[in-house]
């Protein structure tokens, strides 16, 4: 009779402690959001919505513009997406259903090791490597696909394609992680239900892709998200120029990298607040994004009996800087 | 303390707690003084701070090299004894700080010309306004007729210039782009002169690495970097025409008189480029940094520390400049800041 009560009391506590720490993370979020907006009020009131859509960046005339940067974070990012995208389902199926036992934990230790490489690491590789491989590309094509707008361009290498392919590589091992979790969560009864029918094995995975198709976006956009943040390794192999250019081989610019290239010796207020702008477009975007994939992940888990709960075992979502 | 420590050790506990006590007293007179700013003189700066800490180990001098324009705000709001940058503070930032800020030039830098052409090993010759045409995109070509007008006997080839430059904001760009908006009127309207500006065409990569990387893995690209990083790393560099008609190559010499040549007319808070100086043997493309102190700090212990640290800087400190690639100060400008350095209101 005398436990009873006291349990409840630290059970209170218990749950008004952890909630309090839960509150922490909202009011975190909310925080860098009101800040970002308080640091930025020069830029807001100077510019308003035109700063969305115009093109100038011209710190020595006062003049800015952040459609060049959206542009070439929303280009790089989604350009990684189509390219890691099958990538990463196919890692993920190899490895959910495919792979033979022994192999299957070092592939999983490798891809997981591909996520644990510092982004400076990725952007010295893209520079020795990578860049040298993109120019040589260019330069093979055929003249008649280089005067298409989409492939002109001057044959330097540092280009929109350089990036989009070091941010697919970022990416994968966030993408093929939660996607191969997704897989797995996927009810045996499926792919049984499947074989019983008489299906090939090809048309077993096609049933449970197709049954777990929610959590493979969601996977594939926590990676977009991730990519939209990522910074030191696209600025070293992207260029670094504010113009918006549909052409690949084009050099660019992003949100991330011009913040971390120009905040530190931004000349006088209106810069820095102009920096602090394009931080509250990219945490806008940022949030869109990974909001969307959340809901995606919790709508497919929510269709399923509460046994088995997939979605816990999904990295969190990337913020920008967090690499 | 510790060799104190050891030899009394054997005495007994209430003598080491003495030491100990003794020690502390040490401690608490130990000044510590913050500064932050520009990251191209950082090398010296450590040295020195290292150096004048080995001479008087009771004083510690922090700096955070994080960029001059850093340097600049925390000196503004006085969350920093010093700051240091690479281009004088303008008057808009002067006013906006609480008080007077002096300017006292500690060593000097130079931005050297680099570039990739296939099958030339020489030295390329430079003007300024051939520069600024090249970094206004209006040269496109190595073999534009005035490149090779400037360098008979180079077979410069046809291939495209590829300009790399710095993406990030920095004293170096600073540097250079004055330069450019001296000798090209067309700059000067057009670019302007900042840390971080608009450039007409270009590469960016961040940083003296990034730029001479992406300079040695282009073909037909050209660059500019400091001279010490075109010095530790090997990198070849152009010669650029002076006032005088020479094409001087950079040096740690040819550096020293383009500040020995400006300090005649030095104006008396130092806040002069030497960018373009006229005079004999002068590297154009060559630039003071810069230490900024409150004429009046508030801090008035700390700043008779950072006084007596100024003077050793100006005299025995300079020794250290030559082997680490920078140029160490004219003597007449060293004693117009020694002069300088008197106005510091100790009291």
């Amino acid at each position: 009779m005398l436990r009873r009560p006291r349990l409840f009391l630290s059970d209170l506590i218990f749950r008004m402690g952890t909630g309090a720490f839960a509150l922490v993370l909202v009011l975190i979020v909310m925080g860098i959001g009101v800040v970002l907006w308080q640091e930025s009020h020069l830029a807001i009131q100077k510019f308003g919505f035109a700063f969305w859509r115009t093109s100038q960046w011209n710190p020595v005339m006062g003049e800015f513009g952040a459609f060049p940067f959206i542009w070439g974070t929303l280009y790089s990012s989604i350009l990684a997406l189509f390219i890691a995208g099958p990538i990463a389902i196919g890692i993920a199926i190899f490895l959910s259903e495919l792979c033979p036992l022994r192999l299957r934990q070092p592939l999983v230790f490798l891809t997981e090791l591909l996520a644990a490489i510092p982004s400076i690491v990725y952007g010295l590789w893209g520079v020795f490597v990578l860049i040298p491989i993109v120019r040589s590309l260019q330069t093979s094509l055929p003249d008649w696909i280089r005067a298409i707008p989409a492939f002109s361009g001057p044959p330097v290498g540092v280009s929109m394609l350089s990036a989009g392919l070091i941010l697919a590589i970022m990416v994968i091992p966030f993408s093929s992680a939660v996607a191969r979790e997704v897989l797995k969560s996927v009810p045996a009864s499926q792919r049984e239900a499947a074989y019983a029918l008489g299906s090939t094995r090809w048309e077993a995975t096609r049933a449970a892709l197709h049954y777990g198709r929610a959590g493979i976006i969601g996977a594939l956009m926590l990676g977009f998200g991730r990519a939209l943040g990522e910074t030191m390794a696209v600025t070293m192999v992207i260029g670094n120029t504010p113009k918006a250019l549909a052409s690949v081989f084009a050099p660019q610019h992003t949100m991330a990298a011009v913040i971390a290239n120009e905040f530190v010796e931004a000349s006088d207020q209106l810069h820095a607040d102009a920096l602090v702008e394009i931080g509250l477009v990219l945490f806008v975007i940022t949030l869109l994004v990974n909001i969307g994939s959340r809901m995606l992940i919790w709508n497919m888990t929510r269709q399923r009996s509460g046994s088995r709960r997939p979605a816990a075992a999904t990295p969190a979502a990337s913020v920008p800087g967090a690499a | 303390m510790m060799k104190i420590l050891n030899g009394r050790g054997a005495r007994g506990a209430a003598t080491a707690a003495l030491v100990v006590a003794l020690g502390a007293g040490v401690l608490a007179q130990t000044t510590l003084i913050n500064g932050a700013g520009a990251t191209f003189p950082y090398v010296i700066y450590s040295k020195w701070f290292s150096e004048y800490n080995k001479l008087h180990p009771e004083v510690q001098i922090n700096y955070q090299s994080q960029g001059s324009g850093f340097g600049i705000q925390q000196i503004q709001k006085q969350t920093v004894f010093f700051g240091a940058t690479d281009g004088p503070m303008t008057a808009d930032q002067m006013l906006a700080a609480p008080g007077k800020i002096l300017h006292f030039p500690t060593v000097l830098g130079a931005v050297v010309p680099i570039y990739n052409i296939p099958g030339v090993t020489a030295s390329l010759k430079f003007t300024g306004p051939v520069l600024a045409d090249i970094f206004l995109g209006k040269i496109t070509k190595w073999n534009d007729a005035k490149l090779t007008g400037l360098n008979p006997g180079i077979a410069l080839p046809n291939t495209d210039i590829t300009i790399a430059r710095r993406s990030d904001g920095s004293g170096t760009t600073y540097i250079f782009v004055d330069y450019l908006a001296k000798v090209s009127p067309e700059w000067k309207t057009r670019v302007g002169v900042a840390n971080s500006v608009n450039w007409p065409v270009g590469l960016g990569a961040p940083g003296n690495a990034g730029v001479s990387g992406l300079v040695k893995q282009t073909p037909g690209a050209i660059g500019y970097v400091e001279l010490i990083y075109a010095i530790q790393n090997q990198i070849s560099y152009g010669t650029v025409q002076n006032l005088a008609g020479e094409y001087v190559a950079a040096s740690v010499e040819s550096v020293t008189a383009a500040a020995a040549a400006a300090a005649g007319k030095m104006p008396p808070d130092f806040r002069v480029s030497i960018t373009n100086a006229e005079g004999k043997g002068v590297y154009p493309i060559s630039s003071f940094t810069w230490l900024l102190v409150y004429e009046n700090p508030k801090d008035k212990p700390t700043a008779k520390v950072f006084v007596e640290f100024m003077k050793w800087m100006l005299g025995d400190g300079q020794k250290f400049a030559a082997q680490l690639g920078y140029a160490p100060l004219p003597p007449q400008v060293v004693q117009l800041e020694l002069a300088a350095i008197a106005k510091i209101k100790l009291q």
